[in-house]
């Protein structure tokens, strides 16, 4: 079955402008300190992008070392089961140390390595698997490397926390603030802005001061060339593009990474899925785009977007069951194709996502992460809605390993 | 008088006397509302000559551990940005005439209005603005803003700066210039780096602009190394600790006699 295209209306891969705007949202909002170093990293960035040695050697790790591509998997049960679209998984929980996050730590370690003459990485992580990405990409490569940790999320990520010490990462627990995300991340950047002759932040998500958000969006962008490849061959494919794309928005790297390459199929609906916690009036969530009255306009670490907040500027504190979705703010290129209704965007509370989580092992056989569990527990919404010559992709993010303590307090008594 | 001719002012008589500045900062509602203004109050009688003042924001991330301790305690107090500055207010109806420079961070001043802030800030006594997390090149709203309220807007600079970053910081500054004496967050150093006096001399070549060193300063013989190559010499951290000790404003005082010792020689 082939499918019409539109031609694309805005050229949506225009930005980010020189100064680091997508709209009105973006820029780089951190202490002079660091703005050379931003440059620096800008610099280094386009000068690898079209240094031809650079990409081989990144595509030859993608390949023998990352598992690249990742399959593609029909979701035959899953969609038996919801009764309308076909449902087709991106499996970047396949990808080697279990998450998507691996495209781009190890991009932007091959980077500093190769491009960048510094020797040391400090890292933020909130699920621990940009951290376990970051400590792997720094083995590989033989850096030194220091992840920030809030406390809350190491309690409840513990087998990543010892994955990164193993792979010879020093972890530091975050005690400060909401002990979670955002905390690991001023941590991180007060180390960076110490450190900074020495120092790369190696930043997870598509988030921060420019040229992160493009950065991070370019490495991560491998998903959404491949799935555009994958998709269209009808032996592992439906041998079409697909009609819906979703996938969880955290700072929003995975997301991106699948939505760009399809930007300009304006047919393709994408939907990104934010963390609903426990539900939007709780006021106990990170679902940015969904609160008008906590999420609102502001500056978070950075970037401007849209910023999680209280009446006086102050940022609120938001509640996830996963702690890779339980942020703030979100990633300002979802910000701006949210204005352009490119993207749409929608939540799943933690007990939606608990069910996408539970139906996904069952019907095939896969633990996703939580994170990713958001996504499928959309989907469980969605797909009955739509009918069966319809095919939705879900980025699978990551794998659910790490989730099982987790899980195991909450669904215990089930098992 | 506006402020920024008012931080001119100040500059100018101390340069004068061939004097440093002595500029402390304090975090407003640290460790209560009512101990923040008794603190600005005694270092304003202890030879202050311009404050900072602090606006607490939740995510400091230019700030060290007893800065965002401070902010971080004087929030969940229930310190708002509205509160603070009619705090200065109050602090000029008590008669402190020093210059104030209101510190805070780019979110709450976004989340205010940039322009009812520039304006109600004006109104309460506010003479100069520094956001560590809004370099020139993106204050495009706020920077006009504090110009059409007579507000200085003060940038830093860092070891690091560039020669184009600091053609353009001193471009876009007027009041001071806030140099970051070593690359870092907010606290006291037990020495002050050896490159301090060749960053100052490149700066200089630049602008005309007072240049005020801050981070890492904590006693007396730090203040008057740095108020030899300095116009003057900002103190935070140190004193902010000294506030949220047992006899806290006591303690602020005498350090403040102190640190005012060392900038004025
Ligand atoms: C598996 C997985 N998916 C998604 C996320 C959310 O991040 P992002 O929105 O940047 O993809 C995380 C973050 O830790 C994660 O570990």
């Amino acid at each position: 079955m082939t499918q019409i295209q539109k031609p694309a209306r805005v050229n949506y891969r225009a930005l980010p402008d020189e100064n680091g705007r997508f709209g009105p949202y973006g820029g780089k909002y951190v202490p002079e300190t660091l703005m050379p170093a931003l440059d620096e990293l800008e610099e280094a960035y386009l000068q690898a992008r079209h240094d031809p040695d650079f990409m081989a050697e990144l595509g030859r790790l993608q390949r023998t070392y990352v598992g690249r591509p990742t399959a593609l998997t029909y979701a035959r049960r899953l969609s038996e089961h919801l009764g309308g679209a076909q449902i087709y998984l991106k499996r970047e929980d396949l990808a080697h140390s279990g998450a998507h996050k691996i495209n781009n730590a190890l991009g932007q370690a091959l980077l500093m390595k190769r491009k960048m003459g510094k020797t040391r990485i400090v890292a933020e992580t909130g699920a621990g698997q940009h951290g376990v990405a970051t400590a792997t990409a720094a083995a590989l490569l033989g850096i030194e490397c220091v992840v920030y940790m809030g406390t809350v999320d190491m309690a409840r990520q513990q087998p990543n926390v010892f994955r990164m010490r193993l792979l010879g990462t020093e972890v530091r627990g975050v005690e400060s603030g909401s002990k979670t995300l955002k905390d690991a991340i001023n941590e991180a950047i007060r180390d960076w802005v110490t450190n900074v002759r020495t120092t790369h932040y190696l930043l997870g998500s598509a988030l921060g001061p420019h040229p992160y958000p493009a950065m991070v969006r370019d490495f991560q962008s491998v998903i959404g060339q491949e799935a555009l490849v994958q998709m269209q061959d009808g032996e592992i494919g439906p041998g079409r593009l697909p009609d819906v794309i979703v996938a969880c928005v955290g700072g929003g790297s995975n997301a991106i990474g699948a939505f760009h390459p399809f930007l300009e199929y304006e047919n393709v609906r994408l939907i990104g899925v934010e963390a609903g916690g426990h539900g939007i009036e709780s006021g106990e969530h990170a679902a940015r785009f969904a609160d008008p009255e906590l999420g609102r306009l502001g500056v978070l670490q950075g970037t401007m977007s849209y910023v999680m907040q209280d009446s006086d500027g102050q940022i609120a504190l938001t509640h996830s069951i996963s702690a890779g979705l339980d942020y703030a703010s979100v990633g300002p290129e979802h910000a701006w194709l949210r204005d352009l209704e490119r993207a749409e965007y929608t939540y799943c509370t933690d007990e939606q996502a608990l069910e996408g989580f539970k139906a996904l092992c069952h019907l095939e056989g896969i633990i996703p992460a939580l994170e990713s569990a958001h996504a499928i527990g959309h989907v469980l919404e969605l797909a009955p809605t739509l009918p069966k010559d319809q095919v939705i992709l879900v980025n699978l993010s990551g794998r659910g390993d790490k989730d099982l303590g987790t899980v195991m307090s909450v669904l215990g008594e089930e098992l | 008088m506006s402020g920024v001719e008012r931080i001119q002012q100040v500059f100018a008589n101390l340069k004068a006397k061939k004097q440093a500045a002595f500029m402390p900062y304090h975090a407003m509602g640290y460790p209560t509302r009512q101990r923040s203004l008794e603190v600005v109050q005694a270092l304003a009688e202890s030879g202050a000559d311009l404050f900072e003042i602090g606006i607490p924001h939740s995510d400091p991330l230019a700030d060290g551990p007893v800065v965002q301790a401070a902010t971080d305690a004087a929030i969940r107090g229930g310190t708002t940005v509205a509160d603070c500055l009619a705090m200065m207010g109050e602090l000029r109806a008590a008669g402190v005439q020093q210059p104030f420079c209101a510190m805070s961070y780019y979110n709450p001043i976004l989340a205010y209005g940039e322009e009812r802030f520039a304006q109600d800030a004006a109104a309460a006594g506010v003479d100069g603005l520094i956001v560590p997390d809004l370099p020139p090149g993106e204050s495009m709203k706020l920077e006009p803003a504090c110009r059409e309220a007579g507000i200085a807007t003060i940038y830093f600079l860092a070891p690091t700066s560039t020669e184009a970053r600091i053609r353009s910081v001193a471009a876009h500054a007027t009041g001071f210039i806030y140099m970051v004496s070593v690359t870092g967050i907010t606290g006291e150093r037990s020495q002050l780096p050896s490159d301090l006096v060749d960053f100052i001399q490149r700066v200089r070549r630049h602008t005309s602009l007072p240049l005020a060193v801050g981070f890492g300063i904590g006693n007396r013989a730090q203040a008057a190394q740095v108020a030899g190559i300095a116009d003057g010499v900002i103190v935070g951290s140190a004193l902010v600790r000294a506030a949220g000790s047992a006899d806290g404003v006591a303690a602020v005082r005498q350090l403040g006699t102190e640190l005012a010792a060392g900038a004025h020689g």
